[in-house]
């Protein structure tokens, strides 16, 4: 019913953070991401999961305009995203990026504020002083002046995330995060991304540990190639779903 | 010739203040932007670039007759840009890595140079000889004007390092990052890369086009084995380049019938060697040194812990235990408990052993600096 479908995204427009239409993303002929359409609520903590080569990065590089799409488009807030980018954020995997680069910790936290800044503008004072705030929220202020090649994958992590907080954004993007972090970091980390929340951001986390997505997430995409399904975690995150992405029979223990 | 008449040489003599000066400027513009080129793991680029640029000498040659070397590197930097391109090209449109597209446009551009070079010396024109100046450098032929040049290129280069220093720093770091930023990451790429492709031609005459890597490389690679901030490698790759030009000119011009360019890049080489053993974090010198003493602390450590387990247990740390509750553990050697004894951490009496405050104290912090660690 088109019309009723209209009235529907009329009603729910205001509170669409990220809208995805017919997203068709391919490598060389081979189609990575087929015909994907979702839509992400505001203010949700999203998990994005699916097995290896699903196509989890690859999504949400096309979101942000890493990678070039062959159809589909992206809205956020209803806006292009190259209207928008002072309100997205992104986290990086962790491995994408050389660790013996000769630079500090604030340094690389500092590097959150050149997007506001634009071309040619150095970072002053007040960046600076966003830049101690952030390190400060991910608990490596002690660490600000540390060559980033002597911190532990633990502690890379957070400085990669306080580079994101500086962006003060509405929406994060994260490219597994908790990936090779110890259980400590894990919890800072997610301590922090519900704070996000609560302060009514959107989170949106490529995931890959399933026992942990009921726990952490209130939102979860299944995604292999295809979108599989999108929704609360305490509608949708069932077996029925996970064997529908992964392939395979899997039992998950859902605790409620 | 003694240092001081040298010196006074370079001040007073022509020929030897130009290649003087325009082998330090050159050296110092290569070493600045060749810490780029090292840093983006595009080491091999530089090499590609001046075999590339080999054809469009020739070709300059070839259509305007003259040898002037401001049109001849002209010719040399449209060939290099297009070798740089095609580089690009075939990384980016086909399934081959770069170091592929890097040997294939290497080796087919300087082919193709060296067949256009023998083309020109068959010609029956007197005016071509002297072009194959370009394949190893000859600094001798500089002239004021190539150095007014390339103090021209340098300055220009300084300036957009200065000005793009933010944008240049996080491309380097996390072009993607960059990208989700709002930056136009191909522009800035370009900029980084136009400046290479510039600063490797202009080096062509001096050091010529099988050696000019190694100007691009050498300083950036010395550079950053002794600082952990992009603004100091810069700085100190752009002296330890300038250096080489000075002292690769000097021992070229007391030493007769040495070939300059060569001696240039030795000299810059021997930065490099002396950098790689002799830096303090980074070197391989104290790397071993700090490898060795750290095996001969945890040795100690281990024993110490042992003791401060069981002198936990007693109210009073100097209470004294039998030397034999060590055997039960491995951490125990008569050597570690003798350096112990002298680090004044424990003591013995006989064959019993005590912790001393001063071991207490520093087997407690062991731990506390074990637990800060972990975090």
């Amino acid at each position: 019913m088109p019309f009723l479908s209209g009235l529907k995204q009329n009603i729910m427009s205001n509170n669409i953070a990220v809208q995805i239409d017919d997203l068709t993303v391919a490598y060389n002929y081979k189609p990575v991401l087929w015909d994907i359409d979702l839509e992400i609520p505001e203010g949700v903590l999203m998990a994005i999961v699916g097995p290896n080569g699903a196509g989890k990065s690859t999504l949400i590089k096309s979101i942000l305009g890493i990678l070039k799409p062959i159809a589909g488009s992206v809205s956020i807030y209803g806006k292009p995203y190259d209207k928008q980018r002072s309100q997205v954020a992104y986290v990086p995997q962790k491995g994408s990026v050389d660790w013996d680069f000769p630079t500090t910790a604030l340094d690389v936290v500092m590097m959150g504020t050149y997007g506001s800044l634009g071309w040619i503008k150095r970072p002053g004072q007040k960046e600076k002083k966003a830049a101690l705030e952030a390190l400060e929220k991910v608990g490596m202020l002690p660490f600000k002046n540390r060559q980033i090649s002597q911190l532990s994958g633990g502690q890379q992590q957070r400085i990669f995330l306080a580079r994101a907080l500086v962006q003060n954004a509405s929406i994060y993007f994260m490219d597994e995060p908790f990936q090779g972090v110890d259980a400590t970091t894990e919890i800072a980390i997610i301590n922090i991304l519900k704070e996000l929340r609560k302060a009514g951001k959107t989170v949106i986390v490529v995931h890959h540990d399933l026992q942990t997505v009921p726990e952490y997430f209130d939102w979860v995409t299944f995604l292999n190639v295809k979108k599989i399904a999108t929704g609360p975690v305490k509608d949708i995150f069932n077996d029925d779903n996970l064997t529908k992405t992964y392939g395979i029979n899997y039992k998950v223990s859902i605790q409620e | 010739m003694d240092l001081q008449e040298y010196i006074q040489l370079v001040f007073t003599d022509y020929t030897l203040r130009t290649i003087t000066l325009g082998t330090a400027i050159l050296g110092a513009v290569t070493g600045m932007l060749g810490s780029f080129a090292v840093l983006r793991k595009q080491s091999l680029l530089g090499d590609a670039i001046s075999h590339a640029a080999l054809p469009g000498i020739a070709v300059a040659f070839l259509i305007t007759g003259t040898k002037d070397s401001n049109i001849l590197l002209l010719g040399a930097l449209i060939s290099g840009l297009i070798g740089t391109f095609w580089i690009r090209g075939i990384i980016k449109k086909t399934h081959l890595k770069s170091d592929t597209a890097l040997g294939l446009i290497l080796s087919l551009f300087f082919g193709f140079g060296m067949l256009l070079l023998t083309l020109i010396q068959k010609q029956p024109n007197a005016n071509q000889a002297g072009l194959d100046k370009y394949l190893f450098g000859q600094a001798a032929t500089l002239v004021e004007s190539d150095v007014w040049m390339m103090t021209l290129v340098t300055g220009l280069c300084l300036i957009v390092l200065l000005l793009f220093w933010k944008e240049f720093k996080i491309l380097l770091f996390d072009a993607d990052y960059t990208k989700t930023l709002g930056f136009n990451t191909k522009l800035i790429d370009i900029l980084i890369t136009s400046f290479i492709v510039l600063a490797i031609v202009l080096g062509l005459q001096t050091v010529g086009v099988v050696l000019m890597s190694a100007m691009l490389l050498a300083p950036a690679a010395a550079a950053r084995q002794w600082t952990n901030s992009l603004g100091v490698m810069v700085l100190l790759a752009a002296l330890f380049g300038a250096f080489s030009g000075v002292l690769g000119t000097a021992i070229s011009a007391s030493q007769n019938n040495l070939s300059t360019g060569p001696v240039i890049v030795i000299i810059a080489g021997v930065f490099v060697l002396f950098s790689f053993i002799f830096s303090p974090s980074r070197g391989l010198l104290f790397k071993q040194i700090r490898f060795i003493k750290n095996r001969r602390d945890l040795k100690l450590h281990k024993t110490l812990a042992f003791m401060f387990r069981i002198a936990e247990t007693h109210e009073n740390i100097a209470h004294p235990h039998s030397i034999k509750i060590l055997n039960n553990f491995q951490g125990f050697t008569k050597g570690t408990l003798q350096q112990l004894v002298r680090k004044n951490y424990v003591k013995l009496e006989g064959s019993m052993w005590s912790l001393t405050d001063t071991g207490f104290k520093t087997a407690t912090n062991l731990y506390n600096q074990q637990n800060k660690d972990d975090d």
